[in-house]
């Protein structure tokens, strides 16, 4: 066994340089990193929206912005963060990252495809923020007929088609996901010895696969009706603008699920490592992902509670609403549990999932106020919706996209983050994200409209705690950049396994090799054991985590 | 070619351990992309029940003013075609690269005399103002039903366009691996892009099938029983 | 105004029935956040890490433990289910002897006829403890006739007639809102409902309201167009100053108008007409191409009115104020 040590290990980083070989990378791991990049430019962006927004509303009038920029500006924000940020964010990045890695891969099974959903990606981003910057949209991310279609005068058409291409990136991606999970698992890679974040990436890829053709159809339609003036759903063109809503929500609905399983996926890493204990319940958590999957295609007409849908539809949809409750209900209750007699480590990554607990138990249950069919008919279209899904997919999702970012970061990098600054941002998010929106909750109740340019003066004080709390929130997001950037310089070199944390990811190097192992790993154990590797490894070999590294 | 298929075989990607498990990857690939297409085609299929269910005269009415024969034909084609492209994979399988080349041709040939014809039609639905918008023309006997017949046209367009849309990717695809066979790059051992290209067509050609009853036949029975 | 109000006011006979449903799911979510969050503080503090290298004993799970905490919240899931449906089912169904009243939505205004057939604008006088029940639509886009304070909500769909009802129990003034996004001045689509003692409320009717509709002064076309100009959205782009997307309309008619690609153009009745119908035909030089057009949109009668406003639109008013 001739080995030469090299002064340098060899890394999926440092193995070439130069703008091509990343432009023309077919490493998943890169193409992560690609996608790291374009999705905080985005998050960015729609952030900026939303400070504006909040800076407008601190009084009833009219002060910052007219109200056509207004509407630019809510519409930007959602169609942003929503199509360019939740949904590619944690799937794009981490699941790109992970998923083969996480599977004992060499890499995705379609690498240049996953290389090309990332160009199609950059294509709808660039090509929506060139519509929203230079002129904008007014229809709200929702994008209703007949408004879309007849009445706004602004850049709806080339939105639309950043919409609908954005969607081909999601699809290129979850196609991967599905057939790398389903082919390429290591030797003794079970389906049952998966992390549940795999599990959850594949729930999360059957939900796109399924439902965002829908959304290109319906787009592609609206399209048709206001470039060609002829109705699919204009009732003046002898359309139906409820066919409209049931298409854009049979998507956007599990839409929602789109953005919030791999929330799921990431926490159960987290809950898991940092009590080392396994997850509590592994096949209930499991299958509760795939049955929030099922459901949440059969939930859609929830949204339409007070649109005149008839009332045995609204009593249908409810119950549906009320059952895809019960799974969420299930793993919250099963990550509390794995904590039982953990040996719980309240490092920076924890801290983002116990707060993904808090944000997203509020976040599922006052979902059900909206399930209820008489709650929602007052509630629905005010800021209680607003406060509850941003606790679902900004509260919930973001912490489990910033906890995982965190916890691989020195898997992705190399480096270790500062934990002071870190555990700093992880509270002032939590801390900033209440305040934010638990006064949107009264707000609501209270009668407030969404998307509402003015209001009405009572509205004022909770209007006005409201900013204040996002400005906390919009200093807890901006942090992380900060330092995260800086430790790619200053930060510590990461050992293979800072953690102590069980996951093939953590038995190869850090960063890894391009091709993830330096030899097929064969898998011996099940997911969070903690006692030992768990592969089965190589006699002779040992130490991966020293600075120079090995060549045959 | 079979020594190159024993050790190193240069049509495996770098990241899979055997062409057997990379052929089984793309072709799970394959059918998970046709079910994002079958939902595509579906949200058309939806609008179109919709409003056939409650506009039912004017769908009756509306099928009516399409060319059975041409329609007919068209099925008939694609049909055609599809076999084609199914002896075509048969061939790469039983390694006979003549015959290869010859079926995908073929089923270019079909493919494309289906366009062809489908552009005949719609020329014939311009002249005769079944398109839908500023051009449209009703002149059927209840003018009421003129904004749902135009409805009825307009799922007519949108559904055979999306469908020929998929046609020339098809054939875009088709013409790639008939370039390729003609190369000599299948063979009995590697013809997964054949395959994934067959079923991408089959696909197409399903599409039609349902296409077909719906646009060109519905309520057919009320014309010819009187 | 003295601290911060939690609680819109409950002025109808649904207000409470929904507040019930609404407090008892706000109970329910109490407890399991409360529960949620004390076990994880717990622990997170008990079984805090002590010792870089230890592991916990394995625990893979507990049947029963899942069961039960699948069924439970099944079973209040469903009985809220029940409840809140019942109430549902009750806000949709209007009591036979209620009095009926027109409401059409459009951008940017609720205008409402009684069954007499007077009219109110972003007003609504109903009488207390009588049900009233709304037959609702939309002239152009999707609204939303909202009333916080009776707790009932309802979109108005253009093509579609939709139904809701309401029994007022407070005597007062309470907010209309438009809850679905219908553009540009969406925020401004409020109006206020006023519920008077029955007795009031035949008085109005009998003096009042009708007077109001009988007096309101007759409106110029000229004045019709102005407001034609800005609910369609005219105002947004073509502004008096200036400065917009669209050329200023202030003193366009009759004079010379320089297209794209050089010629000169008089802005006649029929160029300004057909610059509504057909904007893409000729084009204002210096001016992008993207005003849609308003063929079978805008009426004759909006089209003379609109016309007439920008004709009274004198070269020399100063910018479109005073009249």
């Amino acid at each position: 066994m001739a080995t030469i040590t090299l002064p340098r290990r060899e890394h999926y980083l440092n193995i070439s340089y130069g703008v091509r070989s990343w432009l023309l990378t077919t490493d998943h791991k890169r193409i992560a990193i690609l996608y790291l990049i374009t999705v905080t430019i985005a998050f960015a962006l729609g952030g900026l929206a939303a400070t504006l927004i909040r800076l407008e509303l601190l009084t009833p009038e009219a002060n910052l912005v007219s109200s056509d920029d207004y509407n630019k500006l809510f519409t930007a924000h959602g169609v942003v963060m929503i199509f360019f940020f939740l949904i590619p964010a944690i799937p794009a990045v981490l699941g790109n990252f992970l998923v083969p890695i996480m599977i004992g891969a060499r890499d995705l099974a379609f690498p240049r495809l996953n290389l090309m959903s990332w160009y199609v990606f950059v294509i709808a981003v660039g090509l929506g923020i060139y519509a929203l910057l230079t002129g904008g949209v007014d229809t709200g991310w929702t994008f209703y007929t007949p408004y879309s279609t007849s009445w706004a005068n602004t850049r709806v058409v080339p939105v639309l088609i950043a919409g609908f291409i954005a969607g081909f990136s999601s699809i290129m991606t979850a196609v991967n996901f599905i057939v790398t999970i389903h082919k390429m698992r290591a030797p003794g890679m079970t389906w049952f010895r998966l992390p549940l974040f795999i599990w959850s990436m594949y729930a999360t890829s059957l939900v796109i696969i399924l439902a965002t053709p829908v959304l290109g159809i319906a787009l592609m339609m609206l399209l048709v009706e206001r470039v060609l003036r002829v109705g699919f759903f204009d009732p003046a063109l002898g359309g139906d603008p409820l066919l409209f809503q049931h298409l854009f929500w049979f998507y956007s609905h599990p839409a929602v699920y789109i953005m919030i399983l791999p929330g799921m996926a990431v926490q159960s890493e987290l809950i898991a490592n940092f009590s080392r204990k396994s997850i509590f319940g592994y096949k209930f958590v499991a299958f509760a992902s795939v049955g929030i999957a099922v459901f949440g295609f059969l939930v859609w007409g929830h949204h339409m509670f007070v649109s005149g849908q008839s009332v045995h539809a609204g009593l249908m949809f409810s119950i549906l609403s009320f059952l895809v409750a019960i799974p969420s209900a299930v793993k919250v209750f099963n990550w509390t549990a794995t904590l039982y007699k953990g040996s719980i480590s309240l490092q920076t990554p924890m801290l983002y999932a116990i707060g993904f607990i808090g944000l997203f138990t509020i976040g599922g249950l006052t979902g059900l106020f909206l399930a209820s069919l008489a709650t929602d008919v007052h509630l629905t279209d005010t800021y209680f919706i607003v406060a509850h899904f941003h606790y679902v997919m900004v509260g919930a999702t973001v912490m489990a996209y910033l906890g995982g970012i965190h916890y691989w970061w020195p898997k992705m990098t190399g480096r270790m983050y500062p934990e002071g600054p870190a555990r700093a941002s992880a509270l002032l998010i939590f801390i900033g994200f209440a305040l934010t929106f638990v006064p949107q909750f009264i707000l609501g109740y209270l009668g407030m409209p969404r998307r509402y340019h003015v209001y009405v003066p009572e509205f004022q004080v909770l209007n006005v705690m409201s900013t204040a709390g996002a400005s906390v929130l919009a200093l807890g997001y901006a942090l992380p950049v900060f330092y995260l950037l800086a430790s790619l310089w200053t930060g510590k070199s990461a050992p293979a396994n800072p953690w102590g944390a069980s996951g093939l990811e953590w038995e190869t190097s850090s960063p890894p090799p391009t091709f993830n192992f330096e030899r097929t790993p064969v898998v011996v154990a099940g997911p969070y054991y903690f006692r030992g590797p768990i592969t089965e490894q190589p006699p002779a070999k040992t130490t991966v985590q020293e600075p120079g590294g090995e060549v045959h | 070619m079979s020594e190159q298929t024993l050790h190193h075989p240069a049509n495996l990607g770098h990241h899979f351990d055997t062409l057997d498990q990379q052929h089984s990857a793309n072709v799970l690939g394959m059918w998970v992309f046709l079910a994002t297409e079958v939902l595509l085609f579906g949200g058309l299929f939806l609008a179109y029940f919709v409003y056939r269910t409650v506009y039912h005269d004017a769908f009756v009415e509306g099928s009516h003013h399409h060319n059975i024969v041409l329609g007919a034909t068209n099925t008939a084609i694609l049909i055609v075609s599809s076999l084609m492209m199914a002896l075509a994979v048969r061939s790469a399988q039983t390694n006979n690269r003549r015959a290869l080349v010859l079926f995908l041709a073929l089923t270019m040939v079909f493919g494309l005399s289906f366009l062809g014809i489908k552009a005949v039609e719609y020329k014939e639905a311009f002249d005769t103002h079944q398109v839908p918008g500023a051009l449209f023309q009703y002149e059927g006997e209840r003018p009421e039903l003129a904004r749902q017949v135009e409805m009825f046209s307009l799922l007519y367009f949108a559904m055979t366009g999306t469908h020929a849309i998929h046609m020339l990717i098809g054939l875009s695809i088709v013409g790639f691996i008939l370039y390729r066979s003609w190369r000599g790059k299948y063979n009995a051992a590697y013809y997964t892009p054949v395959e994934l290209g067959g079923l991408y067509w089959h696909f197409i050609d399903i599409i039609w099938v349902f296409l077909f009853p719906l646009l060109y036949l519905y309520g057919r029975h009320v014309a010819v029983g009187g | 105004m003295p601290g911060i109000p939690i609680m819109p006011p409950q002025a109808s006979t649904m207000a409470w029935r929904v507040d019930a449903v609404f407090f008892a799911l706000s109970g329910l979510s109490l407890f399991f956040t409360l529960l949620v969050f004390t076990l994880v503080i717990y622990f997170a503090i008990k079984y805090r890490r002590k010792s870089e290298n230890e592991v916990p004993e394995v625990i893979h799970g507990d049947n029963r433990l899942e069961l039960a905490w699948t069924f439970i919240p099944l079973g209040l899931a469903l009985a809220m289910f029940a409840w809140s449906g019942i109430e549902y089912i009750n806000l949709n169904n209007p009591p036979a002897n209620s009095m009926e009243i027109y409401v059409i939505g459009r951008q940017w205004m609720w205008k409402i006829i009684h069954p007499d057939g007077q009219e109110e604008i972003n007003q609504l006088h109903v009488p207390l403890g009588r049900p009233v029940k709304l037959t609702m639509t939309s002239q152009d886009v999707i609204h939303d006739f909202f009333i916080p304070a009776f707790r009932v909500k309802a979109d108005t769909v253009p093509g579609r007639y939709q139904t809701m009802w309401f029994e007022p129990t407070q005597v007062g003034e309470y907010h209309i809102f438009c809850a679905e996004y219908c553009g540009t001045q969406h925020s401004g689509m409020i109006g206020t409902i006023y519920v008077m003692e029955p007795s009031a409320y035949e008085q109005w009717l009998a003096s009042g309201g009708r007077t109001q509709a009988q007096n309101a002064p007759q409106i110029s076309p000229a004045q019709a167009g102005e407001l034609q100009f800005a609910t369609l959205g005219c105002a947004a782009c073509h502004r008096p100053e200036g400065g917009g997307p669209a050329p200023s309309l202030v003193g366009v008619y009759n004079s010379d108008v320089k297209l794209e690609g050089g010629q000169t153009v008089k802005a006649d009745d029929t160029y300004l007409r057909e610059s509504i119908l057909a904007p893409a035909a000729k084009i204002v030089a210096g001016y992008p191409n993207i005003m849609q057009s308003y063929q079978g949109r805008v009426s004759n009668e909006q089209l003379d009115q609109l016309l007439a406003y920008i004709k009274a639109q004198a070269p020399a008013a100063p910018s479109g104020s005073g009249r």
